[in-house]
């Protein structure tokens, strides 16, 4: 037998036959494990919109995310012209399922950013966003925006949920970065992240966004304190690009055609 | 080794043939895992779990895998249970799993897996081959969660997540030590694993490769 297995015909039936029998393996459970993987990649993005936003107590369960989810209106937002746009117009049929960071890669979806104006670092951009909406009787209350940009090593993904005036910030934080631990990585830091409420993005005129991390922290009488948030200690980079991928998604080139319009009530 | 006792066979990777200490095998996960102690033990579930079922799939079909391809079976093998192992975290354990991201991954090259297919299941009945496996996998378990102890601890302060020393950035008193966040911390750790495993256990010590000669000076006359 030791000399019978070492012909190319059985080395070929031995490989032939173990292929087959973990293909099966693996692809069962591939097959019968994805209704539970779907699962948990959609209760992943909500319960990331909710926290960066602020609202989510740590260790919520699966229907508190989903309860606090269902008072939001998903809606998609050409940038340039700052309108709601219809699913159909970026091929999918429920808003939920446009994926702006795969259309950023699209050239018919997205737009190259000249690397003078690309303060964000993302070099491209989705023409069409996802927003997040919450109306209590009527009235704009809240709205979440997807926020990125380059930090220090990685492109930080996160959200910055607004109050009805489009103006004052009620939370943001961020859910993907690889940003140092301790350092840089400290922007999950939730006392860092607090005192991002109540800072206005505009000044008086509402037109540039005014926001700054400023290093050694934000005393109580310094001037235009309601733009300004501490800066993280020995995050320097880090911080700079929370600065500017802030300011670039508030600007013009972000949301802020959108933003003027809500509050305009235009939209 | 083929009359191996069974008990042997389970604990001995556990101190006296460490895979990590005495082998240095399976170093990268054992850097790119260890910031928590969550995550570390989840990874080495993982690691048992595979370096079991592996050594047990491929003693059970030993005789019939011809040695011209049996690297390559080998590593059908472990690649097909490292995949079921990471669909398995996606459903069940998805925070987790996102965190060890390419690490579950990347278990399929993680040399003791292999190692001990080769090296142990090729030669010897399924049972023990899978005792093997599952003692092998606590040797690697073992020095993990060692090293992930003093990182999460050191590093950040606190233990399967749950703060011991409050962080200065959390108004406590503690100052974390950064350097323990970073992968290159556990090479001390492991470092000074070792230097303590062979102070208890004398024989695990290497020859050395070489011993300096006498220093001499020859005066010139």
């Amino acid at each position: 037998m030791a000399k019978a297995k070492e012909t190319v015909s059985r080395t070929l039936m031995v490989a032939l036959v173990l292929s087959i029998a973990f293909s099966v393996v693996v692809s069962t459970a591939a097959v019968m494990l994805r209704p539970a993987q779907v699962k948990n990649q959609n209760l992943d993005i909500r319960s990331n919109m909710l926290a960066a936003a602020g609202m989510l107590e740590p260790g919520a369960s699966a229907e508190e995310i989903e309860e606090a989810f269902s008072r939001f209106s998903v809606r998609l937002v050409d940038l340039d012209t700052g309108e709601y746009v219809e699913p159909s117009s970026v091929g999918v049929e429920d808003p939920m399922k446009y994926d702006m960071y795969k259309a950023s890669s699209d050239p018919e979806m997205s737009t190259n950013i000249l690397s003078a104006a690309d303060k964000a670092g993302i070099k491209r951009r989705p023409n069409v966003a996802k927003v997040f909406t919450l109306e209590e009787e009527g009235e704009l209350v809240r709205v979440v925006l997807p926020i990125h940009g380059y930090g220090l090593w990685s492109t930080l993904y996160g959200f910055v949920s607004l109050e009805g005036d489009a103006n004052t910030i009620e939370g943001l934080g961020f859910y993907d970065h690889a940003e140092t631990p301790g350092l840089g990585g400290e922007v999950d830091n939730p006392r860092w992240k607090s005192q991002w409420v109540g800072k206005e993005v505009y000044g008086e005129e509402r037109e540039e966004p005014q926001i700054r991390l400023v290093k050694g922290g934000v005393s109580s009488n310094a001037p235009d304190k309601e733009h300004k948030v501490d800066a993280l200690s020995g995050a320097t980079l880090t911080s700079r690009g929370v600065e500017n991928l802030v300011n670039y998604w508030m600007g013009d080139r972000g949301f802020a055609p959108y933003l003027k319009k809500l509050r305009e009530g235009e939209v | 080794m083929a009359d191996a006792s069974a008990k042997q066979v389970l604990f001995e990777p556990i101190f006296s043939n460490n895979p990590i200490a005495l082998q240095i095998l399976g170093i990268c996960s054992a850097l790119a895992v260890t910031t928590s102690m969550n995550v570390t033990l989840v990874m080495c579930a993982a690691v048992i779990a595979v370096t079991a079922f592996s050594n047990l799939a491929v003693s059970l079909v030993r005789m019939q895998i011809p040695g011209s391809i049996r690297i390559i079976v080998q590593m059908t093998i472990i690649a097909s249970l490292v995949i079921v192992v990471d669909q398995v975290l996606k459903a069940y354990a998805y925070e987790i799993s996102k965190q060890l991201s390419v690490f579950v991954g990347l278990i399929i090259t993680n040399c003791i897996v292999m190692g001990r297919a080769e090296g142990f299941a090729m030669k010897n009945g399924p049972w023990l081959s899978f005792l093997d496996g599952v003692g092998n996998g606590l040797g690697y378990s073992v020095m993990l969660i060692f090293v992930a102890f003093f990182r999460e601890l050191l590093g950040a302060g606190s233990l399967f997540g749950v703060s011991l020393m409050p962080v200065v950035n959390e108004g406590g008193w503690y100052i974390p030590n950064g350097l323990l966040l970073l992968p290159p911390s556990a090479f001390f750790i492991i470092g000074l694993a070792i230097w303590g495993l062979r102070v208890w256990k004398p024989e695990q010590v290497e020859e050395p490769d070489y011993k300096m000669s006498r220093h001499t000076v020859k005066e010139a006359f």
